[in-house]
C-alpha cells in the first residue's frame, strides 16, 4: 500500500512538471512582450503551438538516420526523468535518491549529447555550428556547476537533493547569495537565454540552440520544444529547492502539506518566470567569443564562495 | 580459507602458452593459416587465463606465491597473485580475449602478418608477466619485454616514415621509463638487501628514500601510462600500430603502467607522504584537461582516441592521488572509495577504449581512411558498427546510465569529501582538480560528439566513404560484446565495487560499504543519506518514459512523415565540404583556450576578394606545447653536445690524447670530491 502511495506521489510530480512547463514558457513570453510594450500571445499559447505541431506532418531529409528520428524522444525522456528527480513540491519521493545532483547534471549532459548528435545527422552547416557552440558553452559553465555541487556538499553534508532541501528548509543552514548568482548564470547559459542565446530568434548567425533544431518539424519539433520548456522548469525547480525551499512538504506529510507544497511551488515558478524576462530585457545578447567573460563571472563568484566557506569553517 | 593455487598456476602456465604461440608464429611464418591459427590460439589461451584470473579475483584467499629457479642464479624468479594482481590479470586477459576475437576477423586484412603475429603473442605474455612478477628483477625484465615487443608491433608498417619516427620516440621514452623504475627499485631494494617485493615491503625505508622511489615510479610508470608531460609518444605510437594492437596499447598496456605505480606507491614503498598525493592529484587533473583538449583538436580518428587515453589516465591518477592523500591522513574508508573509483575507471576504460579502437579499425577496413575530414555518413553504410561505436562514445563521455559515468561519479564523490583532509594545501587543491575533472568530462562529450558526428553522421565527404560496407561478423561480435559490458557495468556497478573490496582492504586497510545489501541495488559510496546513484532505475525510467512518450505521440499526433531535401534555412549547399567538419567543430574551443593550451599556427594563404569565386587557402596547425617547452630543447642540447664531442674525435692524435686525458682527470677529480662529500 505504502509503495502504491509513493508511486502515486512520484507520478504526480512527473505529471506536474510536464503539465506546467509550457505555461511557464507562456508566462515568460507574455511578460517579455509586455516589457517591450507589445500585447503578446496569450499565456496558454505554447500549449496550442505544441498541439498544432503535433498535427503537422514531419518532414525528414532524405539522408536522416535513426539517430535523427529517435533523438527527440530520447531528449524528452531524459529531461523528463531529470525533472522528476528534483524535489519540487515534496522531498523524499520514491525515486528521488536514485540520482544525486551530479547525476542530474550528467543526465542533462546526456540530453545535450543526443541533441548535438541529431543536429549533425543530416549534414548541414547550421546543425554543426549549433552543436559545436552548445558544447563550448557547456564546457564553460560546467566547472562552475561542480563548485556549486561542492558547496552544497560542504554546507548540507549531502549531494542528495531531497536531503539537501530538507536541511535548507529547516532554516539552520543556508547557501550564500553569491552562489545563487553563479547558479543563475549557469541556468541562463544552459537554457539558451539572453545574453548567451536568444530563444526568439531564427536565421541569425548567433543562434545556438535554435540552430541545432533547425531541421526539425512536426511532432519531432513539438517534443524538442516541450523538452526545452521542461529543462527551464527543471532549472527553476533546482533554484527553488536549493535557495528557497520554504513550503516544501516533508517525506511523511499529509494531504494538506502536499497541497501547500504544490501551491508554493507554482507560486515560486510564477515569480521566477516573471523575473527571468525582466533580466533579459535589461541586457543585450553577447557576441559568441564574449561568452568566456560571462562564464568567468559565474566561476569567480563560485570560487569566492568555496574559498570563504573554507575560511569561515576554519581548520 | 579457500586456496587459489590451481587457478593462479594455470594463469602462469598461460604465459607459457602465449610464448609458445609466439614461437609457433615464427615457425608458421607466411603460411596462409597463420593468422587464424595464432589469433584463435591466443583467444583460447586468453579465455583460460581470464577464467583463471576471475577465479583468483573473486576468491578472497591468501596470496599465492611461487619461486622458480630461473633468471639470476641464486635468486630465482618470484611470482605472486594477490587481490591487486588478480584484478589486473582480469583486465589484461579480458583485453587479450576480445582483441584476439576481433583480430580473427580484422587481422585478415593485414599486409604483412609475419611482422605482427609473433610479437602480438609475445606482447600478451609480457603484460601478463609484469603483473605476475614479485621481485624487482623479474618485474623490470617483463616490463622491458613488454615495451620491446610492443615497439616491434608499432614498427610493423615501418616503410611509413611517420611510423618509424613514432617507434623511435616510443623506444626513447620506454627506455627513460625503465631507467626511472630501475633507480626507484634500487632505492627500495638497497636498504632491504633483497629484490623480492616481500623483502622490500617489510624493510624500513627512510621517508626520503621512499618518497624519492615513488617519485621515480611516477616518472617510470607515468611515462608508460601517458601522464603529462611524458605522454608525447602515446598519440604517435598508438595509432601507428594495427587497430587491434592500438586497442591493446591504449586499453591494456597503459593499465599495466598504472599497475606498476599502484604496486610501488601503495604497496611496497610503505606509508605514503600526503604531499605526494597532492602532486599525483595535480598531475592527474592537468593530464585529464590537456589530454581531452588535444583530443578535440585531432582529425585523425585513431590519434583522437589515443589522445583521449591521456585524459582517462589523468582521471585514474586523480583517483590514485586522492587515495594517497586520504591514506596519509588516516582516512582509510575514504582512501578505499578513491581507489575503487580509480580501479573501476581502469576497467571501464579498457572496455570502451577497446570498443572505440575496434570501431576505428572497422572504419579503416571499410574505407581505408583515418582522417575524419574524408569520412561521414557511415551510419547508413555500416549501421551495426555505428551502433556499437555510439554506445562506446556514450560510455566514454561519462553519460548515465552507462559505465563511464559510474567511475567518474565515484571520483567526484571522493573529491567532495576532501574537506575532511587535514592539510590546507590539499583542501584547497582538490576542488580545483574537481573543476578540471568536470571540465574534461564535458569536453569528452564534445570530443565524441565530434568523433561520431563527423565520422558516422552527415553526408559522405569522399568516394571511399560512399563505397564503404559493413565489416565481418567476428569483428562485430567483439564490438557488441564490449558494448554489452558497458551496459552491464553501468547498471549493475555494485557487483564490481564489491568485488574490488579485497584490493582496497589490502592496499588501504579500508573498504566501501557493502553494495549488495543496498536497497534496489543502488550504489552508496559513503552513507545512504549523503549520496547514492542507481543506474538500473535510471535505465528503467528511460525505457518507460521513452515508451510512454512514443505511445502518446503516436496516439495523439499525426504519423504523417514526408522525405524531402535538406532545408538548411532555404539555401542548402550541395558540396559535402559545407558541412561542419572536424576542424570547424573544434574551432570555438580552439579560440577560447588556444592561447593557453595549444601552439596554434594559422596562416591565410591566397585569399580571394569579396565576390570572387575561386578557392582560397588557409592552413591550420595545432601543436602540443610540451614539444616546444621540454622535448625540443632537450633534443637540441643533445645534438649540440654530440656535435662538440664529434669535433673532438676528428682532431689530430696528440691533441686528441691530451684532451682525453684531461677529461679523464676531471671526471676522476669530480668523482673523488663527490665521494669525499658523501663520506
Amino acid at each position: 500500500m505504502a509503495l502504491i502511495v509513493d508511486l502515486f506521489m512520484q507520478s504526480v510530480q512527473m505529471a506536474l512538471v510536464v503539465a506546467v512547463a509550457p505555461a511557464v514558457v507562456g508566462v515568460t513570453r507574455k511578460v517579455k512582450a509586455r516589457l517591450l510594450r507589445r500585447i503578446g500571445a496569450p499565456v496558454l499559447q505554447p500549449y496550442r503551438d505544441l498541439w498544432k505541431l503535433m498535427h503537422k506532418e514531419a518532414v525528414l531529409a532524405h539522408n536522416a538516420s535513426w539517430v535523427y528520428q529517435s533523438a527527440p524522444y530520447v531528449v524528452f525522456a531524459i529531461t523528463w526523468i531529470a525533472a522528476a528527480l528534483v524535489p519540487t513540491y515534496a522531498t523524499g519521493l520514491l525515486f528521488s535518491w536514485s540520482a544525486d545532483l551530479i547525476a542530474i547534471v550528467a543526465l542533462l549532459g546526456s540530453a545535450r549529447f543526443t541533441l548535438a548528435l541529431a543536429s549533425m545527422d543530416v549534414g548541414t552547416a547550421f546543425g554543426g555550428l549549433g552543436a559545436s557552440r552548445e558544447m563550448m558553452i557547456a564546457s564553460l559553465v560546467e566547472p562552475t556547476m561542480l563548485l556549486i555541487v561542492f558547496t552544497v556538499a560542504m554546507v548540507a553534508g549531502t549531494t542528495q537533493l531531497s536531503a539537501a532541501a530538507t536541511v535548507f528548509s529547516s532554516g539552520s543552514e543556508g547557501l550564500p547569495v553569491s552562489l545563487a548568482i553563479a547558479f543563475l548564470f549557469v541556468a541562463i547559459a544552459e537554457n539558451a537565454r539572453i545574453p548567451i542565446d536568444n530563444p526568439a530568434t531564427h536565421l541569425e548567425l548567433t543562434m545556438v540552440h535554435e540552430a541545432m533544431v533547425l531541421e526539425y518539424s512536426g511532432r519531432h519539433l513539438a517534443l524538442i520544444e516541450a523538452a526545452s520548456a521542461l529543462k527551464l522548469v527543471l532549472y527553476f525547480s533546482l533554484i527553488v529547492c536549493l535557495f528557497a525551499p520554504f513550503g516544501i512538504a516533508g517525506s511523511a506529510g499529509g494531504l494538506s502539506e502536499y497541497t501547500i507544497g504544490i501551491g508554493a511551488y507554482l507560486v515560486k515558478l510564477f515569480v521566477l518566470a516573471t523575473l527571468l524576462p525582466v533580466g533579459e530585457t535589461c541586457v543585450a545578447k553577447l557576441r559568441v567569443f564574449r561568452y568566456p567573460l560571462f562564464a568567468g563571472g559565474a566561476f569567480a563568484a563560485a570560487v569566492l564562495v568555496v574559498f570563504l566557506l573554507f575560511v569561515s569553517k576554519g581548520p | 580459507m579457500p586456496r587459489i593455487d590451481l587457478p593462479a598456476a594455470t594463469g602462469l602456465w598461460c604465459v607459457l602458452g602465449y610464448l609458445g604461440l609466439a614461437g609457433l608464429a615464427v615457425a608458421a611464418g607466411r603460411s596462409r593459416v597463420a593468422t587464424s591459427l595464432i589469433y584463435g590460439g591466443a583467444l583460447a589461451v586468453a579465455l583460460v587465463a581470464l577464467g583463471a584470473a576471475l577465479t583468483c579475483f573473486l576468491t578472497s584467499g591468501p596470496p599465492w606465491t611461487l619461486v622458480l629457479p630461473i633468471g639470476l642464479p641464486g635468486i630465482g624468479a618470484w611470482f605472486r597473485v594477490d587481490a591487486l594482481s588478480a584484478f589486473f590479470l582480469v583486465v589484461v586477459n579480458l583485453g587479450a580475449a576480445v582483441t584476439s576475437l576481433y583480430a580473427l576477423g580484422y587481422g585478415r586484412h593485414e599486409e604483412a602478418p609475419a611482422r605482427v603475429l609473433p610479437f602480438y603473442a609475445a606482447f600478451l605474455a609480457g603484460m601478463n608477466l609484469v603483473v605476475f612478477a614479485d621481485d624487482a628483477f623479474t618485474f623490470l625484465l617483463a616490463w622491458e619485454f613488454m615495451s620491446l615487443t610492443s615497439w616491434a608491433i608499432v614498427l610493423a608498417r615501418h616503410r611509413d616514415p611517420a611510423n618509424s619516427c613514432a617507434a623511435f620516440i616510443y623506444l626513447v621514452m620506454a627506455g627513460f621509463g625503465t631507467l626511472c623504475l630501475l633507480m626507484g627499485f634500487g632505492l627500495l631494494a638497497g636498504p632491504a638487501s633483497g629484490y623480492a617485493f616481500d623483502t622490500i615491503r617489510f624493510a624500513s625505508h627512510t621517508p626520503f628514500a621512499a618518497t624519492l622511489a615513488v617519485l621515480l615510479a611516477l616518472l617510470g610508470a607515468g611515462s608508460k601510462a601517458g601522464l603529462v608531460p611524458l605522454h608525447v609518444w602515446l598519440p604517435l605510437a598508438h595509432p601507428a600500430a594495427p587497430s587491434h594492437v592500438s586497442a591493446l596499447l591504449s586499453g591494456v598496456m597503459t593499465k599495466v603502467g598504472i599497475y606498476g605505480f599502484i604496486r610501488i606507491a601503495l604497496d611496497i614503498a610503505g606509508p605514503p607522504n600526503p604531499w605526494l598525493g597532492l602532486l599525483v592529484l595535480t598531475l592527474g587533473g592537468i593530464t585529464a584537461a590537456t589530454g581531452v583538449l588535444h583530443a578535440l583538436m585531432q582529425h585523425d580518428l585513431k590519434r583522437l582516441l589515443a589522445y583521449h587515453t591521456v585524459e582517462n589516465i589523468g582521471i585514474i591518477f586523480i583517483g590514485l592521488g586522492l587515495t594517497l592523500a586520504f591514506r596519509a591522513g588516516g582516512k582509510n574508508v575514504l582512501a578505499a572509495l578513491a581507489l575503487t573509483a580509480a580501479l573501476f575507471h581502469v576497467f571501464n576504460h579498457l572496455v570502451y577504449k577497446s570498443l572505440l579502437f575496434f570501431g576505428a579499425g572497422a572504419v579503416l577496413t571499410a574505407t581505408g581512411e583515418r582522417d575524419m575530414e574524408r569520412l561521414g555518413g557511415l551510419i547508413h553504410r555500416m549501421p551495426q558498427t555505428a551502433l556499437a561505436f555510439l554506445i562506446g562514445c556514450t560510455a566514454i563521455s561519462a553519460l548515465p546510465p552507462l559505465n563511464g559515468f559510474v567511475s567518474e561519479w565515484l571520483t567526484f564523490q571522493a573529491i567532495l569529501v576532501s574537506p575532511e583532509l587535514p592539510q590546507w594545501g590539499l583542501k584547497l587543491t582538490v576542488p580545483a582538480v574537481g573543476v578540471l575533472l568536470a571540465f574534461s568530462a564535458v569536453l569528452a562529450a564534445a570530443c565524441f560528439v565530434k568523433a561520431f558526428g563527423v565520422t558516422f553522421l552527415g553526408r559522405p565527404r569522399s568516394p571511399a566513404a560512399i563505397a564503404a560496407g559493413e565489416v565481418d561478423t567476428l569483428s562485430l561480435t567483439a564490438m557488441f560484446l564490449l558494448a554489452a559490458i558497458c551496459f552491464l557495468a553501468g547498471v549493475l556497478p555494485g557487483f564490481i565495487i564489491d568485488a574490488l573490496s579485497p584490493v582496497t582492504v589490502m592496499l588501504t586497510g579500508g573498504m566501501m560499504p557493502h553494495q549488495a545489501t543496498m536497497p534496489w541495488m543502488s550504489i552508496v559510496p559513503i552513507a545512504e543519506n549523503r549520496s547514492s546513484y542507481n543506474g538500473l532505475i535510471i535505465l528503467t525510467f528511460l525505457i518507460v518514459c521513452g515508451t510512454v512518450v512514443a505511445m502518446m505521440i503516436h496516439r495523439f499526433a499525426t504519423r504523417a512523415t514526408r522525405r524531402s531535401a535538406i532545408w538548411d534555412c532555404g539555401f542548402p549547399l550541395d558540396a559535402p565540404q559545407t558541412q561542419y567538419g572536424s576542424a570547424s567543430f573544434a574551432m570555438p574551443i580552439r579560440r577560447v583556450f588556444g592561447a593557453v593550451v595549444f601552439d596554434v599556427h594559422e596562416t591565410v594563404g591566397d585569399m580571394p576578394q569579396p565576390g570572387e569565386i575561386r578557392a582560397g587557402s588557409f592552413r591550420l596547425r595545432v601543436l602540443d606545447p610540451v614539444w616546444r617547452l621540454a622535448y625540443w630543447p632537450i633534443a637540441r642540447a643533445v645534438a649540440a653536445v654530440s656535435s662538440r664531442l664529434n669535433r673532438m674525435q676528428s682532431q689530430q692524435i696528440p691533441i686528441y690524447v691530451t684532451q682525453y686525458v684531461t677529461l679523464l682527470l676531471c671526471t676522476l677529480i669530480v668523482l673523488l670530491v663527490a665521494v669525499a662529500i658523501w663520506r
